[in-house]
Parts: structure tokens; sequence; C-alpha cells
């Protein structure tokens, strides 16, 4: 049993079979890679997992529970968290502010009203958003308003406020989008970094073949809706359906 | 001090001093001088500026923070009257029962208005909470309850007030007849005249101001809290709070609620200072007038909103009293031609016009100082330390 187990989930936007009975069982402990070309449904699969969108029919366990038809606060206190394609941040703060929040989620639950506290004296919680930021090499800008920061760092803080809550699952959309190859390269240290120190499961969908190889333990190839192959990156690399799933009936 | 960081701790004794020394302040103006017109210090308008203040500084809890804009927050308003002048009608002038029902009755009924106008975001939220209401309105307007019930809930379009037949049952034969605390008649008032100045000193207003003080200490620790910072999520990425495992909607919801009840004292202390409650206290201009104080503040900001109801209610009371007679004063010592077309000028700006001079501002703070005046107050400061900084580094080197 993995932690997470897909099983049967078809989905259908009109005429469109985005997702065709997709079965997909993610080990606790691994990383597993999504791939496959544009329009395969790896982020409508991957909106399903966070409960941003119902499927059709099918059932989505996470650790022995369903996570279908909860809403995404509730999947993510499961111990799920998602890394966006964008770094999605609360850019009108700053960097301990943002991170502060993440460590109030994770202690307080979706909900608890402190309106006479000061969140500064919580001392509990500022200790931890410090020591996420030294961890993630970002104290030195603690200060700084997170809307001017570079997409590295604001990467790195979208990360941090996601390890923040102990999550068991760790989803990335994309992670190394739009980045330089020094970023990328950087990122993917750093995940496998996270990957060491933590009993984390992370799951990614990626583009970039150099990020799926450098990180993952097992592979899914996504297309047309279906899954092709599910193996190790070795045996993905040669493997025909992958190339032809890829590159066309020619090559 | 207080719970409070230092720099909190001295905005909020900038603000008691403020409400503190008003009527001197504000009655700057010898009393036979020239510039007497423009002395504030009067009790109906202090109490005014002490009592939109604590409106603002509410309104700013939901909107500042949350960035939810409300364009219906006078239904809370109303209801804080109608509740306090219920209770003159039963109970007795005694003020406090008044203020604690009208806090609960905006406090329920923006559990109600903000369940369900929450459920949209953006422009919806705010045509929801403009429709509840201009709802609200013309129910009270109507007296639709009332009638129903077949008693007189609003008493319609006259507004509801205090009659010598009602219960009153607190009512001793020595009790007073105007609203007060225990004894203490918020009309009444102690005046002092220093030389060719008068200065006022009323209870109303200091009740007022004792409510201001306690209403802006709580938002200083409402924005300081976990709660505020959770709010400022809200506003900031509504996705990445619900993927950080938090529910905005409680949230959202809470703020709403505190924000009315803010509302709802208001109203109270509205009905405390004159017995009267009408409907036309929850017309969209008046849930108009909110916004804007609290925009040409500065929204988001402590003391934004204060500034703001002080400046709007000063304008509204001292501009619209500026008449043709007056203006013909003023200019009377220019030829007569030119003394017209002054007074024609100025005509459009004052008196019934005090709403273009209204615009003119709102528009000039916009352009601007999109922060509010609170922005403007910021730059000025900076500008200043700016130069000194300047001014001692040129220094140096001659050293």
């Amino acid at each position: 049993m993995g932690i997470l187990e897909v099983k049967g989930v078809n989905k259908r936007f009109g005429g469109l079979q985005a997702l065709g009975d997709v079965n997909l069982s993610i080990t606790d402990n691994t990383v597993h890679a999504i791939i496959g070309p544009n329009g395969a449904g790896k982020s409508t699969l991957l909106n399903v997992l966070i409960g941003k969108l119902i499927p059709d029919t099918g059932s989505v366990m996470f650790d022995g529970q369903s996570v279908l038809g909860r809403a995404p606060h509730e999947i993510n206190q499961m111990g799920i968290s998602r890394v966006f394609q964008t770094p999605e941040i609360f850019s009108e703060l700053n960097v301990m502010e943002n991170m502060m929040i993440s460590c109030f989620a994770k202690r307080d639950g979706s909900f608890r009203m402190q309106a006479m506290a000061d969140m500064y004296r919580e001392q509990d919680v500022v200790d931890k958003a410090e020591k996420m930021l030294v961890d993630m090499d970002l104290i030195d800008k603690r200060h700084d308003h997170t809307a001017a920061m570079s997409r590295g760092d604001k990467r790195r803080l979208e990360i941090a406020m996601c390890l923040s809550q102990d999550p068991r699952l760790l989803l990335l959309d994309e992670p190394t989008a739009g980045m330089a190859r020094a970023d990328t390269n950087n990122t993917i240290d750093l995940l496998k970094q996270i990957k060491e120190e933590r009993d984390i499961t992370i799951a990614i969908i990626e583009h970039d073949m150099h990020v799926v190889f450098s990180l993952a333990e097992r592979i899914t190839v996504l297309a047309q809706g279906s899954p092709l192959v599910e193996d190790t990156p070795d045996n993905i690399k040669g493997h025909p359906k992958v190339k032809e799933a890829y590159l066309g009936e020619a090559a | 001090m207080l719970g409070l960081e230092k720099k909190d701790f001295n905005l909020l004794m900038v603000v008691v001093a403020l409400s503190l020394f008003a009527p001197l302040i504000l009655n700057i103006f010898p009393k036979e001088s020239a510039f007497a017109f423009f002395n504030g210090g009067y009790p109906d308008l202090m109490q005014r500026f002490a009592i939109f203040g604590i409106f603002a500084i509410g309104f700013n809890i939901l909107f500042g923070l949350t960035g939810y804009l409300s364009f219906g927050h006078a239904a809370f308003l109303g209801v804080g009257s109608y509740s306090a002048v219920w209770m003159f009608k039963l109970l007795g002038y005694n003020v406090l029962p008044g203020l604690i029902l009208s806090v609960i009755t905006a406090g329920l009924l923006s559990v109600v208005i903000g369940f369900i106008s929450l459920r949209r975001s953006g422009i919806y939220f705010s045509i929801l909470t403009l429709a509840f209401a201009q709802m609200m309105y013309s129910i009270a307007y109507s007296d639709l309850f009332g009638r129903w019930l077949g008693i007189t809930l609003t008493n319609g379009e006259t507004g509801l007030q205090v009659y010598n037949n009602d219960p009153q049952i607190l009512m001793g034969p020595n009790s007073s007849t105007v609203p007060h605390l225990f004894g203490l008649e918020m009309n009444s008032r102690l005046t002092l005249p220093v030389g060719p100045w008068e200065f006022v000193f009323p209870v109303g207003y200091y009740f007022c101001a004792i409510f201001l003080v306690i209403s802006f200490y709580l938002s200083i620790r409402i924005f300081r809290s976990p709660f505020g910072l959770m709010l400022r999520a809200v506003k900031s990425n509504n996705q990445r709070m619900t993927y950080t495992g938090l529910n905005p909607r409680p949230y959202t919801l809470a703020a709403f609620i505190i924000s009315g009840m803010f509302a709802g004292l208001a109203g109270g202390l509205l009905a405390s200072m004159d017995p009267l409650a009408g409907a036309e206290r929850m017309y969209w201009t008046e849930s108009g007038a909110v916004v804007i104080m609290t925009v040409l503040g500065g929204v988001g900001t402590l003391l934004g909103p204060v500034l703001g109801a002080g400046t709007i209610k000063y304008m509204e009371n001292i501009i619209s009293k500026m008449n043709e007679k007056l203006l013909h004063d003023w200019f009377s010592f220019l030829p007569e031609s030119l003394e017209k077309a002054m007074v024609w000028s100025a005509s459009w700006f004052t008196g019934e016009g005090w709403h273009m001079t209204q615009g003119i501002v709102f528009m000039l703070v916009i352009i601007f100082l999109p922060g509010g005046l609170v922005e403007g107050g910021q730059k000025l400061f900076k500008r200043r330390k700016h130069k000194t900084e300047h001014d001692t580094k040129t220094k140096q080197p001659a050293e």
C-alpha cells in the first residue's frame, strides 16, 4: 500500500477526456515523478489530488483516508502540501510574516481566534519560523517584502512554508519552470537535502528531464490522460513507449 | 506597556492626548476673532469626531486588513441607534444598557449579513452588503416588521424617539430626563473662558472619547495579533492561504462581526448623545461616507481612519455652514465687482456645495497620496528626516 492511492480516476471536461482510468500508487518515502507531454493530464491529476477538482469516478486515498470532497485546507491539514508552478506566497507581507503564517497554521489548525495576542510574542512560532529561515538561508531577508524577491528566493520561501507544516506528502508542480540553470540546480540540491533529512514523500510534476532524472526514484509517464508506464528512471530512459509518446510515431 | 510595542504605545498616547485636548486644540481661535468660525470645538462636532472615528476604526478592521469592501456598514450603525433608543424607552435614560444592546444586536445582524455576503468576494461582496443595507433601510423606513407584529418598532419616517408614556421601568421620580451615565448627564458641559478664548468641555464628548481610545487600543491589538496576520493573509493571497491549511471563511466572518460591532457601538453612542434614531442613518450614503473616511485617512493604517473621520466631519460641519452672507463679509475688502465674482465662485464649494470640496479633496488624496493622509504625513516626516541627515552628511567633511 502506498501513502497515496489513486484508483480508476476519470475526469471529463465536456468532450475532452482529461483523465481516463488513472491508477497510481505512490510509495511512502520515495520521490515519484509524473511526466508526460503537454496535455497529458498532469495538472488535472494534481488538481484532483489537492481537492481543487473532483473526479467523475474513482477514488483518491491518502494514508487510508479519502481526500475527495474535502476542502483544500482540510487536505492540507491531513498532511499534503503543494508547491505551485509560479510561487504562491503572500506578496504583500514580508518573509518572516509569510513564514509565521504557515507556522501558525501548523500549530493552531485551520482556524483559531487569537485577536488579543501579540504575534511576535508567540515564542514557539517565532523560534520555529526563524529556524526554518536559517535552514533555508533566508534569515538575512526576513524583513524584505517578498514581492521584490528573485524567483529562486520566492521558490525557497514557498518550499520552506510547506515544510514548516511537516507534510507527509509534498506535491511540486514544475518547481523549476522559468528558472535559470543555476537556480534549477540549487532547487534540485535543496529537494535532495529535504529528502535526506526528512521522513517525507515527494511527488513531482516536471517537464525538465534533467530535474526528473536527478531526483526521481519512480517515474509515471502519462499520455492522453492515462498512465502509460510506471518504472524506475533507468528503465524509463530507454522505454520505447515513452519515446513514442514524447516524439510521436515517426521516432 | 499594555502589551504594546513602544511605537504602538506612543501612537496610542498621541490619540489619548488628541482626545484629551481636543476642546483646546479645536478652539484655537479666540471667540470674537475673524477665524472663530473655523473653531470645531463645539460639543456636537467633537462627539461626531469621536463616534465616526470609532465607526471608521471598526470598518478598517474589515476593509483595511482583509480587503473586503463592505458597502453596507451603515446598517449596523442604524441598528445600534435603534437598539439604544429602545433601551431608553423601556428601561430609562442610563446609556449603558443601550450601548450594550446596540453592540449585541449589531453583532447578531452582522453574523447573518456576513455569513451570506462572505460567500462571494470582490465586487459581488460589496453589492451584497449594499443590498442588505438598503433592505434594512427600507424595512426601517416603512417599519415593516413593526406593522407585521402590530407594534411600533422603528416608527417609520418619523424616527424612533422617547415619549412620556414609555415604560422606562428603571426611572425614579428624580431621574434625569436626558441620556446620562449614573446621573452624569451627557449634554452637560463645563465652559471655561480664558481671556478672549472660550473652551467648552462637554461630558458627552469625553464619554465618546473614552470609547474611541478603547477602540483604537483594541484595533492596535488586533493588527498585531496572529488573527490580524491571518486577515492580512486573506487580503494578500487567498489561494496560498487555503493551501497552507487555513480556512479563510471564519477569519473573514470574525472580522466582519467585529467591525459590525464597532459600528453598532458608534450607532449606540450617536443615540446616547441625542436620543433619536432614524432610518436615514442606514442610507447607503452613510455607508459610502465611512468608506471615504477610511480611504482618505489611509486604508489599513492604524491612525488613518481616525484622521479621515475627523477630516470629513470637520468639512461637513464647517464648510457646509459657510453661507453667502459670511462669504460677503470675508470678501468685503475687495472692490464690489471682484467681491461678487469671488463670492459666486466660492459658493460652489461652500454651503450646500461642500460635497464638491469633499470630492476634490478626496480626488487629490487618491491621486497624489494613494496611502491616504497617513502616507502624506509619513512622506513629510521622511523628507525632513532625510534633509537633516543630508545636512549632517554634507557638514561632516568640514569638521
